[in-house]
């Protein structure tokens, strides 16, 4: 039950007076600019653009200096922007075999046609802190070698050839957008992948890895991961075709995954995907993990019962601004609810004491009651803040 | 799709270059050419999104993978001609200055519009993406294979 309460303003604007001095932080330092977090927080602002469903580097990076570093935060500041633009259209599906590879492994072939190129990672370096970084200085350039000039193709297009993995119907129909009309159950795969792009990169990694810690376990090899930058492509109705309307940095990962055969088909690899938004490699892997999990009603598995496996405990519990919205709501004035709960209590002790052997109906009745109220306040508050994230 | 099979090819080459340069580089090459054609706006300049689809498996059906903010404008020149822009981010001079090259590429202006902005950006992107290729290419891993000695 919710009941306006008023008074608190002034204590409010005091409070962001003082949210906008702390987050400016010591004056002594410098300021920390937009430019700068784009460039130099690049996978904070990656993780935002994913996350809020927006890329758009410069906003991303805004909302990092906004939010004093809380990617939550900024991600929540990211969804309520994204509200107020009009769409002007959907895109041509964008083909990452087009892909400018920054980095490209394969984990199952050495000799990928088209090489293995690391890129700018962690791997191989050994976690020591760099207290180089604290003095500024100017970095040596990177290195340069002469590079291919074809495009690089998917790995899995060679299993593909030879019969050995699951193939995915191509379709051109205009998915269902979920940011449009409310997720419902069970959901198609498109559904579950832009839930999954878009969820929180900590839940969808602590899936996965129940996953292979053996909770669904499917066995999974990263066939490849590619990173880099892809056009993107849009129809022009005043045009009257497609034209490039930008280009975008994606992480798409392809896992390989336990084969499995039935009656009329031999034994096949089956597959995962993950695709996300910048240079997110660990959110595209756990994201493969677990859309492969997800598949095991139409690849013909059991359900073993395990969390990654089960739709609704995965997709209703990814989003990380629905979630944190009704997880923080719980902070903010309840005291009739609680005012409620409070008579009850005082009333169930009162009769218990009065009574030496209390009348049981009276017990059951009303704790039932006091829970109910709980559960409708709470099922509508998601809806709120939902269409305040959408 | 090619020049010879695709009537369109080139003003797609050149609607493309313009939506993905840097927004400070065409303002640079607009202002260098000191261009001013007269002209009246169809569409103001609007900042909005569109949904970028991936596919299921890269291959698969599509699905939505987010959006991405797009301005679009568009423009008539007093000679008739009509041009859109459509430009990645949210920047409404990038956006009409794309509108209004890509009227005048209908002109008999086209060559000296080549000259003077679309090569000079179409070079500096090549450049650009040319250095980080062969940045990539210098962490090709190239594999070997340890022979253990029998002897």
């Amino acid at each position: 039950m919710y009941v306006a309460v008023k008074g608190g303003e002034r204590a409010i604007d005091a409070a962001h007076a003082w949210l906008a001095e702390e987050r400016r932080g010591d004056a002594s330092v410098e300021e920390l600019s937009v430019p700068q977090i784009r460039e130099q927080l690049k996978l904070a602002v990656n993780r935002v653009m994913a996350e809020g469903s927006l890329y758009d580097p410069d906003l991303a990076a805004l909302a990092i200096k906004q939010s004093r570093g809380d990617l939550i935060e900024a991600i929540f500041l990211i969804r309520a922007y994204r509200t107020t633009l009009p769409r002007f259209g959907g895109s041509v599906p964008i083909d990452t075999e087009a892909m400018a590879c920054d980095r490209r492994v394969s984990a199952t072939f050495k000799d990928a046609p088209g090489g293995q190129m690391l890129g700018p990672t962690f791997d191989y370096t050994h976690r020591l802190l760099d207290f180089k970084l604290v003095a500024e200085g100017d970095v040596p350039a990177a290195e340069e070698a002469e590079a291919r000039d074809a495009q690089t193709p998917h790995i899995m297009s060679f299993l593909d050839r030879e019969g050995l993995i699951q193939t995915e119907e191509d379709s051109d129909t205009t998915p269902p957008d979920l940011t449009r009309t409310p997720l419902e159950l069970p959901a198609t795969r498109d559904l579950r992948l832009q839930s999954l792009t878009r969820g929180d990169e900590g839940f969808i990694l602590g899936m996965a890895y129940s996953t292979q810690r053996g909770y669904a376990r499917n066995h999974a090899f990263v066939a490849e991961l590619r990173i880099g930058v892809v056009p993107v492509e849009m129809d022009i109705p005043e045009l009257g075709f497609a034209i490039e309307i930008g280009e975008i940095e994606v992480t798409e990962c392809e896992t390989v995954n336990q084969f499995q055969g039935s009656k009329t088909q031999p034994p096949q690899f089956t597959r995962g995907y993950g695709l996300v938004f910048g240079m997110s490699e660990r959110k595209a892997i756990s994201m493969a993990l677990v859309d492969r999990a997800l598949r095991w009603k139409e690849l013909g598995e059991d359900n073993l019962g395990a969390p990654a496996q089960d739709e609704e405990f995965v997709l209703y519990h990814a989003d990380n601004i629905q979630a944190t919205g009704f997880l923080e709501h719980i902070k903010l004035p309840h005291y009739v609810d609680f005012q409620s709960e409070l008579e009850l209590i005082r009333k169930l002790r009162r009769e218990a004491q009065a009574n030496t052997a209390p009348q049981t109906d009276t017990l059951d009745a009303s704790p039932l009651g006091g829970e109910t109220a709980c559960r409708a306040t709470g099922g509508s508050f998601p809806g709120k803040m939902k269409e305040a994230a959408e | 799709m090619n020049e010879k099979t695709d009537p369109n090819a080139a003003r797609k080459a050149w609607l493309g270059l313009l939506a993905r340069c840097r927004a400070a580089d065409l303002n640079a090459l607009w202002a260098g050419a000191a261009l001013a054609p007269d002209h009246t706006v169809l569409r103001a300049p609007e900042v909005g999104s569109v949904m970028v689809r991936g596919r299921a498996g890269a291959v698969g059906s599509a699905f939505n993978l987010g959006e991405v903010t797009v301005t679009r404008a568009s423009v008539r020149l007093a000679s008739g001609e009509d041009g859109h822009g459509y430009v990645q981010g949210r920047d409404k001079l990038k956006a009409t200055q794309a509108a209004l090259i890509d009227a005048l590429m209908q002109t008999a202006q086209a060559d000296a519009i080549r000259a003077a902005v679309l090569d000079p950006l179409q070079d500096k992107m090549a450049q650009t993406r040319a250095t980080r290729s062969a940045k990539a290419a210098a962490t090709k891993v190239e594999f070997f294979t340890m022979v253990r000695g029998e002897d």
